[in-house]
């Protein structure tokens, strides 16, 4: 008999069930495999109804994620085996800080309405025609934002993230870095109207700096970074926009 | 029932469903677009395309060069007047999405930087680092937010197209979140659902390539077009599937057997140099290096693995600095799904499905025989593609002919009426047949992934690499078999709520019919042609098969198979040649 390791998973079905509850599920243990495996293997062999996201199974797509023992993590780039020693049962769960739909599917309206309010798309002022190519941008330019660009959409830093906990109001991590990197490109000219959306959101003068969001982003974006960045420039705009009216640029 | 209307519907939200919807914006902002996807837009397929995508730009290239490549890289299968069309309009495309703000990777002057890639003569692929389809999708995600008129339905399942009076008129879709059922009505609807990778066991494809549009298209009486042309890709991690990019071989890497030889050199693909060359040993087309893996197999100079057998890509002569500088997806890759550091150790590769050349037949503006119903991306067939894509080629298509089906729908719909009053009580039917065959019912002896797992044995057996007439039989046999078996799959699941096993069951049923019609075509032509290879018909046979294969459904669900020509404008058949001497008999062809 191979060697097996135990979850358990959240379930919850707000048709059938009042309060969500625990069920224990024993998977073999293989090397290669990861969270999502298992998942996966209880879905075809087990249980039909256990109910997930998941696209890729290469850390790209941005959907498998879940609190694994109490962690955000994204369950396609996660093995079993680094679980197999600790005590008692692995724990799935959805993740943290968003309203469950049904075991470990969540809610992420939330975050889209966010995303789409910073205004994450190129910005001009006047538009280059194709005919005349390209914007030029050197390659340092574009590492000043390729960090930011990186984003996946996985909201694991949003589960990490103890101001949004408390106050979900607060546009978040992944939303701010995403509004830095289009900020910090060379080729965009939005800074100012994007500025005055984040400065709306008083939440983000609450991050105190605990960088749990930079922690468990799978793709290194450094959201924090991008929170401190964006608090500088915003204290800098503020100060400038006392003396001076906007528009006198 | 609950009804939505809107001008122009988009079935699909990657890259082709996303330059569509922008495509219809910019027509006309007065038309209301609605996106249905059955996963949030930016989670859609595209996201994992590494390599990167072909346009012409460097002065030295041409477009002549870049439609030669593909025409001849298709084993002379595309349609050459939407060849010339794709290679002209890719380079706008690909600028328009620098305009829009894609990474695009940069040359030190500040210019887009352009790579080889396999089966292109000139260097002509432009890239953003190894995560070209992320950032493409991103991008053109993000921009869609700039424009009002564009609706998104995020995690609905479309499952029938609504057609009266000979025209489409709308879907019927699922929304898992609650699980209402109801009909999105459109005067034009465009199908942009991707390929359908997952009909076979090992693919670089995510789970939710499983061909629903096709079938979509299919049972609405749609002819699909050239489906025996599967394309494997020469380089998947064996048990995940996940794909190794060519750009790992346009860097330099090498495909070596278990006895550390360069093997392509025996397949005539060329000598081995120390540099990659242009379509020379590894830069030669998938369809060859995966072939020449077969016969690898075949000769037992593989290396065996719990996965079956494996070749190694080995790319440790490159260097640290070189791999983590232009290759760093590819280490990632490797260190996170098989605990391998490519810098000191080879990679085992195998052929692993990659991408349908075939699809729903358009014509060069997307639109197929039934009115109102358009098709873009990898779902469609136009064809540029032929018997054989070559890579960095189907991101391009996707933005160019997305864009040119957005146009031709949008200008369509303003054209058009009001849907019809009797598309509601279609809608309701379907309502009611999801229902009974199964959410209501119970009982049933067979479960989705048995019967999943029996369709991948056959297709893989069947309908593989390498194909004949016993083989393909059997395959077809298996799949009628399972298509009668599958009315007695029942559910575990029968809540609204977010039903991801109802979902598997309308993707299993899709699959059946997708799985079908690719090895009906397969049968039907009796020759060898780029992916196609038949072992009992080794030769390609201009004179019979230089058609594309048209599939057809029958109301009593048989199919029927029929030719149509293939556009030839300036590019002759001849033979299609790799190696040292390509440029010479080229030049000949010409
Ligand atoms: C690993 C990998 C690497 C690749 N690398 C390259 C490369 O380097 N260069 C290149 O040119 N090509 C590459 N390709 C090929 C290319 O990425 C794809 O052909 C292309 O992205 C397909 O895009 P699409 O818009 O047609 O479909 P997808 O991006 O697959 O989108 C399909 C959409 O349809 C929706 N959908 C499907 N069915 C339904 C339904 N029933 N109801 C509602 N919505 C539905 C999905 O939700 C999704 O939004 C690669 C492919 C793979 C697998
Ligand atoms: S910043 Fe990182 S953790 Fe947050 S959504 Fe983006 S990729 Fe995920
Ligand atoms: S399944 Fe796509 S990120 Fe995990």
């Amino acid at each position: 008999m191979a060697e097996t390791i135990s979850l358990e998973v959240f379930r919850y079905s707000p048709e059938r069930d009042a309060e969500p509850s625990f069920q224990r599920y024993d998977v073999p243990l293989r090397k290669d495999w990861v969270v999502l495996d298992a998942l996966n293997y209880i879905k075809d062999k087990v249980d039909g109804s256990l109910t997930f996201r998941w696209s890729c199974r290469m850390g790209i797509c941005g959907s498998c994620g879940m609190m694994v023992n109490g962690e955000p993590k994204l369950t396609c780039a996660t093995f079993l085996s680094n679980y197999a020693r600790e005590q008692g049962p692995l724990r799935v769960q959805p993740l943290r800080y968003f309203p469950v739909i049904r075991d470990l599917v969540v809610e992420i309206t939330d975050f889209m309405t966010k995303l789409q309010s910073v205004k994450p798309w190129l910005i001009r002022g006047k538009e280059k025609p194709i005919s005349e190519g390209e914007y030029l941008q050197t390659p340092e330019q574009l590492d000043r934002y390729k960090q930011f660009s990186m984003c996946i959409n996985c909201v694991l830093c949003y589960s990490a993230c103890p101001v949004y906990g408390l106050d979900p109001v607060f546009i978040g991590p992944a939303a701010i870095a995403l509004a830095q990197r289009y900020n910090m490109d060379s080729r965009d000219e939005g800074a100012h109207e994007r500025m005055d959306i984040l400065a709306q959101h008083e939440g983000i003068w609450g991050c105190t700096f605990v960088g749990e969001c930079t922690k468990v982003c799978p793709k290194h974006v450094d959201p924090a970074g991008a929170i401190q960045q964006y608090k500088l420039t915003a204290t800098i705009e503020r100060f400038k926009s006392f003396l001076m009216p906007r528009g006198a640029k | 029932m609950d009804i939505s209307y809107h001008d122009v519907l988009l079935v699909g939200g990657g890259g082709a469903g996303l330059r569509a919807a922008i495509a219809v914006a910019e027509t006309n902002p007065n038309l209301s677009a609605a996106v249905v996807s059955k996963v949030y837009p930016m989670r859609s397929h595209t996201v994992s395309a590494e390599g990167g995508a072909a346009g012409v730009i460097r002065p030295g290239d041409t477009l002549d060069d870049h439609a030669y490549d593909t025409i001849s890289g298709g084993d002379w299968l595309c349609d050459q007047d939407a060849v010339e069309i794709f290679v002209k309009e890719a380079p706008e495309e690909l600028l328009r999405l620098e305009h829009w703000g894609c990474p695009w990777s940069r040359d030190s002057d500040g210019r887009v930087a352009v790579r080889a890639f396999g089966g292109m003569k000139n260097m002509r692929t432009w890239f953003a680092a190894d995560k070209t389809g992320f950032h493409l999708l991103h991008t053109l995600f993000q921009t869609t937010f700039k424009y009002k008129s564009v609706t998104r339905y995020d995690e609905w399942f479309v499952t029938r197209l609504l057609v009266d009076e000979g025209r489409v008129q709308g879907v019927v879709a699922l929304q898992l979140m609650s699980g209402r059922i109801q009909a999105i009505t459109a005067k034009s609807v465009i199908l942009c659902t991707g390929g359908c990778g997952r009909v076979f066991p090992f693919t670089t494809n995510a789970s939710i390539k499983t061909g629903d549009g096709m079938a979509l298209a299919f049972q609405a009486g749609v002819p699909l077009k050239d489906m025996e042309f599967v394309q494997y890709h020469p380089t998947g991690l064996p048990f995940t599937g996940i794909l190794i990019t060519e750009a790992a071989r346009s860097e330099g890497g090498y495909l070596i057997n278990k006895d550390g030889y360069r093997y392509l050199q025996d397949y005539n693909l060329g000598t081995p140099t120390p540099q990659p060359v242009l379509r020379n040993m590894e830069l030669g087309p998938r369809d060859r290096l995966s072939q020449a893996f077969v016969k690898e197999v075949e000769k037992g100079r593989t290396t065996d693995t719990p996965y079956g057998p494996v070749v190694h890509l080995d790319l440790r002569r490159l260097g640290e600095k070189v791999i983590n500088t232009r290759l760093p997806f590819v280490r990632e890759l490797c260190l996170k799904y098989e605990n391998i550091d490519p810098i000191k150790e080879l990679i085992p590769v195998r052929p692993v499905i990659h991408y349908m050349m075939g699809g729903v037949h358009t014509d060069n503006d997307g639109a197929t025989p039934l009115a109102g119903l358009y098709a873009a991306g990898e779902v469609a067939c136009v064809s540029i593609n032929g018997a054989n894509r070559l890579g960095s080629n189907s991101l391009p298509e996707l933005l160019v002919f997305g864009a040119r089906a957005g146009k031709a729908a949008a200008l369509a719909a303003m054209e058009q009426k009001p849907p019809s009053e009797r598309v509601v009580s279609q809608a309701l039917d379907e309502k009611l047949r999801l229902e009974q065959q199964f959410l209501r019912k119970t009982g049933g002896r067979e479960r989705i992934a048995t019967i999943r797992s029996e369709m991948h044995k056959a297709m893989e057996n069947g309908a593989g690499i390498y194909r004949n007439q016993t083989s393909l039989q059997k395959a077809a046999d298996k799949l009628r078999e399972l298509r009668e078996r599958f009315r007695e799959v029942s559910l575990d699941d029968h809540s609204l709520t977010f039903n991801t096993e109802l979902l598997a069951a309308l993707e299993q049923s899709f699959m059946l019919d997708v799985g079908s019609a690719i090895v009906e075509s397969a049968l039907h032509r009796v020759e060898s042609r780029g992916a196609h290879q038949r072992t009992d018909f080794p030769a390609r046979d201009d004179r019979n098969f230089l058609a594309h294969t048209l599939i057809f459904n029958n109301s009593d669900g048989s199919t029927r198979v029929k030719p149509a020509p293939v556009v030839i404008t300036r590019w002759p058949p001849a033979e299609r040649v790799y190696g040292v001497q390509s440029e010479v008999k080229q030049t000949a062809a010409r």
